[in-house]
């Protein structure tokens, strides 16, 4: 499988502070890879790095075989990669519907079928009955499949989804699960995801990359990397494992 | 595409822009000169407030110097005319492309340097005060003692040279804003429309989108100025005369301003319900001045600022957000809010 | 042969000295006046667009005293600075802190409408004429070697001087000082540790108004005044401010100096109606190549 993503030596300095090392690995096409490690451990830095918000002290991005390092997030973008925030960000004054036509005006120029393609993906996210309501007026895990909506809408060749899970009940979490799964079994969607909540990752992670202060400590599927023994000690210390 | 711009349009809503456009046009046959002198005032704080809106209400770039584009506007149609004879309509293509150019400049220096919010506004009075100070000293338009244009009596209207009555003046702002109005309607619905809103809102989701923040920002700002430069034309051929200390004066950028931003920054109707509001009380508060025997330079800015500040104090929407409500125009929350 | 420089008409080296000092002890009022406007941004996050226009009314109380009461502005400054503090404290809790969450375009704009409100109150009551402080020592100079100095611009710098120190000193060592840094540093933490935020704003507030007040003071014997030097000076303050780096002290002194010479030396050079434009020229290079001012930080 040629991987769609490969990121590869990155690193990348604050004023002093090392946030990635060397990272390097890979998303094959058409799989879904959690991104996972404690808090400061780099991962939301190396979506930023790869989304094109920050460039990389050194290393390089490949995307479908294209250098992408040092472009701007808007070339990431229409170069193929959809992503959300941890931190959502929907444009409040705006209804969910014309969130979502602004992600999908990406895919399609035309403000008509933009609208076309919007209406589906919202009806995939369950917020259909939403759509015309102000986005500020969605309540945080709504404003969460907003912010998947109006990233699937550009119709990416991989989506980067960042603690998407955070804060949902486990119902919705689960249909959230689903969802993905159906999206990566139907259209193939590649998905890298950064998740605390292990219960989602298991379920959807065909590989995971762990990441600690900065540099990858395993990588594998899901059962290899719970089992080494280098994880246990990042996430649970050193004595007591 | 006429039915496209109409789509969603509440019928309530067309109707009633209908009679008021409908109005408009006939109210020249009943009125006195004085009142329509009044109107063509407002029309041209309408247009010139929805030519600011596309910049600072849809894209979010508060602009406090478009006093600059007015007077670049208005001394380029004036000068073609005064010394080359050539006629306002051809002129205004001057205008618009000198307008354009300087929006660009100012553009390009702050996008590309990161520049935003109030500095960018300060860039904007910058500008338009070393434009005041330049033509102040440049003798081939007048200096400081002004470009006088030929006045012609009322007797024939030249629409091609633009000298002639008020009414004919009338007619030529209505139609600037009706064209303004569907233009701003139109784009809202577009893809730059969209685009701009979401700047607005949240440049990083923007950006995250595939949106080119810098290309989209000074879309809005060349047109923006472009605009304005239209109603600088007029300005020229209407009052005859240019002085750069008035034209490009800090005082008029901050009246462009106030019609929006009591209507409603961001909306298609505020400026226009703004210009109206105001220079309607603007005028009130003078005659009762006048009656009252009483002649005070600058009450009426005191009352302007008065205006200014409870209103983003109290309605920071504006007031047609709150009226079209009440008027039962309302979609869905749908409408543009006010600017980050 | 006495030197000389030539940019149009040919100026002699002495004359030119002598425009650059008087520039620069001016520039350091103008420093003075924007010391604070870069602290209350730095901490209110507030651009104060009323500025220039509180420093006129410190200026036209500054002459009603002097007019009526004889009293000399450079001493006055005191009285001055605490009216315009109150004046400025108010303002803050009553017109600002209520709207502190709003978007920076409505504050901006509010006090814009201040700004609009105050100067032609000013208009109104004082007409618009100039209005002008002569002081007994107003046609006194100090020599120095070949350089000639105003008496009362060299009063003036000096006091701005101590002013500026005074305002280090107590942002160094006072508590109050302290309590107003950490808000600036981290809003949320302050609010934690206990601090009254919102007093400390209307405080900052109030302070930066004292300051200006007292620049004002001081700017009298410089300048006359009228009503439209408001709008005038705010923006100068801007430039001054954004030049030096916004939220540095150091830098709004600098930059105040810097805009002071450059003003002085383009009057001279070319002609003094266009003195505004270098300072607008400067921020424009400014903003060209170095954004975040002498003194800033590079935004991250």
């Amino acid at each position: 499988m040629t991987a769609m993503l490969e990121v590869a030596g990155v690193s990348k300095n604050f004023s002093g502070l090392r946030a990635l090392q060397e990272v390097s690995f890979n998303v094959p096409q058409g799989e879904i890879v959690g991104l996972i490690g404690p808090n400061g451990a780099g991962k939301t830095t190396c979506f930023n790095l790869i989304a094109g918000v920050f460039r990389a002290d050194q290393g390089q991005v490949t995307l479908g075989g294209q250098r992408i390092d040092g472009w701007r997030a808007d070339q990431v973008c229409r170069a193929g990669i959809g992503r959300t925030f941890q931190l959502v960000k929907p444009f409040a004054g705006l209804s969910v519907l014309e969130n979502v036509i602004v992600g999908a005006l990406k895919a399609a120029p035309k403000v008509g079928a933009a609208r076309d393609i919007a209406e589906s993906v919202i009806e995939q996210l369950g917020l259909g009955a939403k759509r015309d309501d102000a986005a500020s007026s969605l309540t945080l895990p709504e404003r969460k499949r907003l912010e998947v909506a109006r990233a699937l809408a550009t119709q990416p060749r991989i989506l980067l989804l960042d603690e998407v899970m955070a804060g949902l009940r486990p119902t919705e979490m689960d249909q959230m699960v689903k969802l993905f799964r159906e999206l990566n079994a139907k259209t193939g969607l590649t998905i890298l995801l950064i998740e605390h909540v292990m219960r989602a990752v298991m379920a959807l992670s065909n590989r995971i990359v762990v990441l600690h202060h900065g540099q990858v400590i395993s990588a594998g599927t899901p059962a290899q990397v719970t089992q080494d023994p280098a994880v246990l000690e990042c996430y649970l210390g050193e004595e007591g494992v | 595409m006429m039915a496209r711009l109409l789509a969603d349009v509440p019928a309530r809503a067309l109707v009633m822009l209908g009679v008021f456009f409908a109005a408009l046009c006939v109210i020249p046959l009943f009125a006195n000169d004085y009142f329509i002198t009044v109107l063509i005032l407002i029309l041209y704080f309408a247009f010139v407030g929805q030519a600011w809106n596309i910049m600072t209400g849809f894209a979010g770039q508060l602009s406090l110097g478009h006093a600059l584009y007015v007077g670049l506007g208005a001394y380029a149609a004036a000068i073609l005319y005064v010394k080359f004879g050539i006629s306002p309509w051809i002129g205004l293509g001057a205008s618009i492309v000198i307008a354009a150019a300087a929006g660009a400049v100012i553009g390009f220096l702050a996008f590309r340097f990161g520049v935003g919010g109030v500095y960018f506004a300060i860039l904007t009075i910058a500008f338009a005060e070393c434009a005041r100070i330049g033509f102040d000293h440049w003798r081939w338009v007048g200096a400081a003692s002004g470009l006088f244009l030929p006045v012609a009596n009322y007797t024939q209207n030249d629409l091609w040279n633009l000298r002639g009555s008020p009414i004919m003046f009338y007619y030529v702002v209505l139609g600037m804003t009706v064209g303004a109005f569907v233009l701003c309607h139109a784009l809202l619905r577009s893809r730059v429309g969209y685009y701009w809103l979401a700047i607005r809102e949240s440049p990083e989701a923007a950006q995250a989108l595939g949106i080119d923040i810098f290309r989209y920002k000074m879309y809005a700002v060349v047109l923006s100025a472009a605009m304005t430069s239209l109603s600088g034309v007029l300005f020229a051929f209407y009052y005859n005369n240019l002085f750069p200390e008035q034209v490009f004066h800090i005082s008029r950028s901050i009246e462009f301003i106030l019609g929006p931003i009591i209507g409603g920054i961001g909306t298609l109707f505020g400026p226009i319900v703004g210009a109206f509001v105001l220079t309607t009380l603007g005028e009130s508060v003078e005659e009762v001045m006048r009656a009252l025997g009483i002649d005070i330079p600058g009450i009426k800015q005191v009352f302007y600022g008065i205006c200014l500040l409870l209103v983003v104090m109290f309605l920071p929407d504006g007031i047609w957000p709150p009226l079209r409500k009440r008027l039962g125009l309302d979609r869905k929350p749908r409408t543009p809010g006010k600017p980050k | 042969m006495r030197p000389e420089f030539c940019w149009g008409s040919c100026v002699p080296l002495e004359v030119i000295l002598n425009v650059a000092a008087s520039g620069l002890l001016t520039g350091l009022v103008y420093g003075l006046t924007s010391d604070w406007l870069s602290v209350i941004f730095g901490v209110v996050r507030v651009v104060n667009f009323a500025h220039g226009e509180m420093m006129t009314i410190a200026m036209y109380l500054a002459v009603i005293l002097f007019s009526y009461y004889k009293l000399d502005p450079l001493l006055m400054m005191v009285p001055i600075a605490v009216v315009l503090f109150v004046f400025g404290y108010a303002i803050q809790h009553v017109l600002i802190t209520p709207f502190i969450n709003r978007p920076e375009h409505s504050q901006f704009i509010l006090l814009v409408a201040i700004a609009i409100i105050m100067v032609n109150v000013l208009l109104i009551v004082f007409g618009p004429d100039a209005k002008s402080v002569q002081p007994a020592y107003a046609f006194d100079s100090f020599q120095i070697g070949t350089l000639i100095l105003d008496a009362t611009k060299v009063y003036a710098a000096a006091a701005a001087i101590i002013v500026a120190a005074a305002l280090f000193g107590f942002f160094r060592f006072t508590l109050v000082g302290k309590a107003i840094r950490a808000c600036a540093d981290n809003y949320a933490g302050a609010l934690v540790v206990g601090l009254d935020v919102k007093r400390l704003y209307a405080l900052t507030f109030g302070l930066g108004a004292a300051c200006v007040g007292a620049a004002g003071s001081m700017m009298t014997l410089l300048v006359d005044v009228t009503p439209p030097l408001g709008p005038a000076y705010t923006l100068l303050a801007f430039v001054i401010v954004i030049t030096g780096g916004l939220g540095s002290m150091m830098g709004a002194l600098v930059g105040g100096v810097l805009i002071g010479v450059t003003e002085a030396l383009g009057g001279l050079l070319f002609t003094p109606s266009a003195k505004s434009m270098f300072a607008f020229g400067l921020l424009v290079l400014i903003l060209l190549f170095r954004p975040q001012g002498i003194f800033g930080k590079r935004p991250t």
